[in-house]
């Protein structure tokens, strides 16, 4: 059962990755992508109906890692305590630099909303990926389950490597998401970054095989042990040639839904090479927490497979719908319109 | 200052009631703009039930004035998001041992928010604002409904929560850390009803004042005047009900339940030294916990004890039979709050109760003296609500879950988070709000300038994506 929920949490913040990673990645592009105030409303108008949706995923992640592993989102949350406070200010940042920028009719004002947008979701992107780096490299745990981080700590080497290449990969998500979502000068602006981007991608994919290796040895071991694992890391590089593929093909939908896939496999082989770990201890070190020993009383993990499979049919029935309705005739259709 | 759980705690009260000043109007704003929608949903001519006998006209009027409405409320729903994030992950980083022990048990409520609330909240909001002329208008009216049951769902979970650390129920554990024993138990503690009601009729208020306040604003200004009147009427009618309902029942019963389960906290709230055979009601006094005397007291002999429990002569407990460990630690922070809740809660229904008769007589909308009371009155129903959540945590104290755990042992370990980093933190988190805050009124005074008539701008990107597809 432990097990179980392990799996629907990697399941919650993977689908946050990939639907808030392209309001991110279309911040973080967002001064360069969008020269003109109609691209820039443009651009903004596209993620504006969706975002906050997507952002509900990251915060229903954080409530079922602390209904289901109370232990870990203590520990994980305190030992982290600046990143994720940074995090916090961001997430405030990015909202309203979203939110706000319709509410003044002031070009300098726009400006400044950009500005606050932009750097916040690109910062976020970095953030996130230094926190997953020092998720996967382990932190020093002591056996009361806490441990502490000084801010440059956080940011150690190889965190930071992993910080860059979630910049990169959801900067290339958001690009991918504007390159078909967009109009005009926009979306042809959008394929090019996003076949420029896809270069960078490739090469960080490859080259964070090996300093993952150094840091946490085991993650490899773990997949190889259990070889049907291994379908996560294939499905990471089926869908990086996927989106060379149909970005040459010009077939930027399929492309886009490559790039989701992408991220799907990034975060999935991670969670499947970190288990029974959630947050493992540095150098294999004692006093990991694991399923096992972070988790909650069994009712409580009994009683939420009943609830939780109520709450998010609901949930994936509004969100069917509401991008039903917001992706269908937005985009493409009304080109000859304007 | 080198104590790391007083400034956590003081981040944590700078964060939450930050925070809350949103919900209460989102609440609030949204269970009115649902009524209005109601009513231009189903009104007619020829309607069974009075409230919605209108006239086509009249039901343009309420469409319209629920756009307007709808403005104000994304603009505050938008404040009340990116401020409300930070509450559930600092109970991670702040409240780290809390989150360890009580996670078992309070993260299923918390948890349950996130998911049956928030996703439905956010979707049907982005339909709400966006889809007025993309959907039809059931689909409009319906998502206007599910934003109000959203908003009032994810209340529900935050009071289960809170009065889970109220009132501990459903639960087995040791020292270290308490298990889950019955989820219905927790949903169905008896401290929840009430505690709910009652808040939420707290924020039902503040949204009837805000409705009113506008009306109000803009008959005195002499503008926008057919709108001025429908806020006017739904906003004093709303407010007596909520008042009364606030006093009577769920105000009593919530008192009656801290009266039962925490002794200790009944007592600061009243101000109550001595155990009593037929406790007064202190109407006016300040406590001296020095000298554990009330001072300059106006009381009404007998009337907390009949109140308490419908006997005259009934005991009740003062804070001298109680253990100085187990007293809040600043009763005269519990007492002022909860005197200042009760006073100005009674002020608000004297106020709605005049209005309504004022309005039935017909001669509210040129009663300039009433109008200037509506105006001036809906500052002090967020006061009202921010002093009740100050007596509920402070007068739990010393406990963060009561009889379980001491605020002192909850905090996160200061190796992990020590003094300094907390307070760069809380510094960080005053000047953001505080920014936050200026921003958002200046963006509020903008839309009340533009009045309800003004030519539909974007309000925020949902509305201009709708501006896009429109294109």
């Amino acid at each position: 059962m432990e097990t179980a929920w392990f799996c629907l949490l990697a399941v919650m913040v993977t689908m946050y990755v990939v639907l808030d990673g392209f309001d991110l990645g279309v911040g973080a592009l967002h001064l360069f992508l969008s020269r003109t105030e109609e691209e820039r409303e443009e651009a903004t108008a596209a993620i504006g109906p969706v975002w906050n949706g997507n952002e509900v995923w990251l915060i229903a992640s954080g409530g079922v890692l602390f209904m289901a592993f109370p232990k870990a989102y203590a520990g994980a949350f305190s030992g982290l305590y600046f990143g994720l406070i940074i995090v916090l200010w961001l997430l405030v940042g990015r909202g309203l630099g979203l939110e706000f920028r319709h509410q003044l009719d002031s070009p300098l004002w726009r400006s400044a909303c950009d500005a606050v947008f932009c750097l916040s979701s690109a910062a976020l992107a970095l953030v996130f990926g230094v926190a997953l780096g020092n998720v996967v490299r382990g932190v020093p745990l002591g056996a009361d389950g806490y441990f502490s981080l000084p801010l440059f700590n956080i940011l150690n080497w190889y965190a930071l490597l992993i910080g860059v290449f979630g910049l990169v990969v959801l900067a290339a998500h958001g690009a991918g998401f504007l390159a078909f979502r967009g109009t005009g000068d926009l979306a042809l602006r959008a394929q090019r970054w996003a076949r420029g981007l896809w270069i960078p991608e490739a090469l960080l994919f490859v080259a964070l095989i090996g300093p993952t290796y150094a840091v946490r040895d085991e993650m490899l071991q773990n997949l190889i042990d259990h070889p049907w694992r291994l379908v996560f890391p294939l499905l990471a590089v089926a869908a990086l040639a996927g989106i060379f593929i149909f970005q040459r093909a010009r077939d930027w939908a399929r492309a886009f839904a490559s790039s989701s896939l992408f991220i799907v496999g990034l975060l999935t082989t991670m969670a499947a090479g970190l288990y029974p770990n959630l947050l493992p201890a540095r150098d294999g070190q004692p006093h990991s927490l694991t399923v096992d020993n972070a988790a909650a009383g069994s009712h409580t993990l009994k009683a939420a497979l009943i609830w939780w499979p109520v709450g998010m049919a609901l949930a994936v029935v509004y969100f069917v719908f509401a991008y039903r309705m917001f992706f269908r005739g937005a985009g493409k259709p009304q080109l000859g319109t304007d | 200052m080198s104590d790391p759980v007083l400034i956590d705690r003081l981040q944590f009260t700078l964060t939450v009631t930050f925070h809350y000043l949103f919900p209460i109007l989102t609440m609030g704003l949204a269970l009115f703009i649902a009524w209005l929608k109601t009513v231009s949903y189903f009104g007619r001519e020829d309607h069974r039930l009075r409230p919605f006998r209108r006239t086509e006209a009249e039901r343009e009027a309420y469409e319209s004035a629920a756009r307007f409405w709808a403005k104000i409320f994304a603009v505050n729903f938008a404040v009340g998001v990116v401020t409300g994030i930070p509450l559930e992950f600092q109970f991670g980083t702040n409240w780290a041992r809390f989150s360890n022990y009580a996670g078992g048990v309070i993260g299923t409520t918390l948890a349950m928010e996130g998911v049956f609330a928030f996703f439905a909240e956010s979707v049907f909001l982005g339909i709400f604002l966006a889809g007025r002329d993309r959907v039809s208008p059931r689909i409009h009216y319906l998502s206007a409904v599910f934003v109000f049951v959203g908003s009032w769902l994810s209340g529900f979970f935050i009071i289960a929560t809170n009065a889970w650390m109220q009132h501990p129920v459903a639960y087995s554990g040791s020292g270290d850390k308490v298990e889950l024993d019955s989820f219905w138990g927790l949903l169905t503690n008896d401290w929840v009803s009430w505690q709910y009601l009652h808040n939420m009729s707290g924020a039902a208020i503040t949204g009837a004042f805000v409705l009113a306040a506008m009306g109000a604003f803009f008959l005195l200004s002499g503008k926008h005047e057919q709108f001025a009147r429908i806020s006017i009427s739904v906003g004093v009618v709303g407010a007596l009900i909520f008042s009364a309902l606030q006093i009577f029942p769920t105000g009593d019963r919530a008192a009656r339940n801290v009266a039962e389960h925490q002794p200790a906290a009944f007592a600061a709230m009243e101000g109550l030294f001595e155990t009593e055979n037929g406790a007064p009601l202190v109407i006016i006094g300040n406590p001296n916990t020095d000298t554990r005397e009330l001072e300059s007291t106006i009381a009404l002999p007998k009337v907390l004890s009949f109140l308490t429990s419908r006997r005259w002569d009934a005991r009740t407990t003062g804070l001298n039979d109680i253990p100085v460990d187990e007293w809040p630690d600043s009763v005269p922070l519990v007492y002022y709050a909860y005197h200042i809740m009760v006073g100005l809660g009674s002020i608000l229904l004297a106020i709605a109760l005049l209005g309504v008769i004022l309005l039935w007589r017909g001669s509210l909308f040129t009663s300039k003296p009433m109008l200037w009371a509506l105006m001036l009155a809906f500052p002090f129903t967020y006061i009202a609500n921010i002093a009740g959540w100050v007596t509920a945590e402070t007068a739990r104290q010393p406990w963060i879950v009561y009889g379980l755990l001491r605020t002192k042992d909850a905090a996160s370990p200061a190796e992990s988070v020590p003094a300094g980093t907390s307070m760069f933190t809380l510094l960080g988190f005053s000047g953001l709000y505080l920014l936050l805050g200026i921003v958002f009124l200046m963006l509020i005074v903008r839309i009340v300038n533009q009045g309800p008539e003004s030519v539909q701008l974007p309000t925020t990107s949902t509305q201009a994506a709708a501006g896009a597809g429109e294109a």
